[in-house]
């Protein structure tokens, strides 16, 4: 992730350091120029470590899918999951990743308030989410139901819990963002890493659909 | 999914190559891609309501629910790739939807092998108790 937040000198590669408008035209024209521009670089890079995001994310959760039944005795996804939960933590990330795109849009448009608004939006919808889960997590281990207790139950914990991680590192990320356009403004380097936050984020939600709908919805869907 | 390709693209001059990852296809214009966002919103959060209803309703046949249920969230995956990832099947993504694809394979060979070998061993190795239970 920190491979996102490097600080680029800016433009040297032929990139952004003259795009005043940010206009996707002008992008275009030099990258006929120069080859491809390096927003175009920088974002692809991104987008390669967030599949293999994903890949690590896949194999957490083959872990789990084979360990499903194995609770050695313990409590099961049925008894310890709530879809009440679940679904408020579905609607927070999902308004959440909405924003973070809506913060994109006031970004590359200059709008100060849509950008800082959508940005705090998109913050206080994380943080909620993070909130929820931690309880959920301590409310389980209450109960006897922690990861030391049965194979289910540490494939569960590390799954969630990763992506969990995933999240709250996603949050210091948005606030330094937020703090860099603040003292910056929206210099091209500080875009790029905008884009990349943005690709964070969605994917998150994206892995919180899978997560969501494999193993809570399936966890406690009638056999 | 038509909607949201933009006429203009197809009126770019020759010279146009690749577009980042998650970029807006028209940038500049708000309200435009303030829609697609909201589009994007509007889907998945059908999706999500049918998935979170068909998991506790008896609509469905039973043993069939985890099936509708992964066919659903893949569903929802691809409305977010299309419209908050706009990743889409234009000849300027690509490169993008190149990378994807070969991290979906991946991802498949990943879950489905576990859950194929898993399975196999399971049927195949005779439980403890009953190997104990010859011994004796």
């Amino acid at each position: 992730m920190s491979a996102g937040v490097e600080a680029y000198p800016g433009g040297v590669a032929g990139g952004g350091l003259a795009t005043v408008g940010g206009g996707h035209a002008q992008s275009l024209t030099e990258e006929s120029a120069h080859g491809p521009s390096k927003r175009i670089v920088v974002a692809y890079g991104f987008w390669i470590f967030l599949i293999s995001d994903i890949i690590l994310f896949s194999a957490l959760f083959a872990s789990y899918a084979v360990l499903t039944d194995a609770t050695a005795g313990g409590p099961t996804g049925r008894d310890l999951f709530e879809l009440p939960t679940v679904a408020v933590e579905t609607a927070c990330l999902l308004l959440s990743t909405v924003f973070c795109g809506l913060a994109g849009i006031g970004a590359q448009a200059r709008r100060n308030a849509m950008y800082y608004g959508s940005m705090a939006a998109t913050f206080v919808l994380g943080a909620t989410f993070v909130a929820i889960e931690l309880h959920e997590f301590a409310t389980m281990i209450h109960a006897g139901a922690g990861p030391d207790r049965s194979a289910f139950l540490s494939a569960f914990f590390a799954l969630i819990g990763c992506h969990g991680l995933h999240v709250s590192a996603g949050l210091l990320w948005l606030l330094t963002m937020m703090a860099q356009v603040y003292a910056k403004g929206y210099r091209p380097d500080i875009r790029r890493r905008l884009l990349c936050f943005a690709l964070f984020w969605h994917t998150l939600d994206i892995v919180w659909v899978a997560l969501f709908s494999l193993v809570y919805l399936v966890g406690v869907a009638p056999k | 999914m038509s909607t949201s390709l933009p006429e203009s693209r197809t009126s770019l001059p020759e010279a146009h190559g690749d577009i980042a990852p998650g970029d807006e296809i028209e940038p500049t214009d708000v309200p435009r891609a303030i829609r697609g966002y909201l589009i994007g919103l509007a889907l998945a959060t059908l999706l999500t309501c049918i998935s979170f209803y068909i998991a506790r309703s008896t609509l469905v046949w039973q043993p069939s629910i985890p099936i509708a249920l992964s066919v659903l969230a893949i569903a929802q995956m691809g409305v977010h790739v299309i419209f908050f990832l706009h990743i889409t099947s234009g000849p300027d993504n690509i490169n993008n939807i190149m990378a994807l694809a070969f991290g979906l394979l991946i991802v498949m060979l990943l879950v489905f092998g576990s859950l194929w070998i898993m399975t196999h061993l399971d049927h195949n190795v005779m439980p403890i108790e009953r190997l104990m239970h010859m011994q004796r």
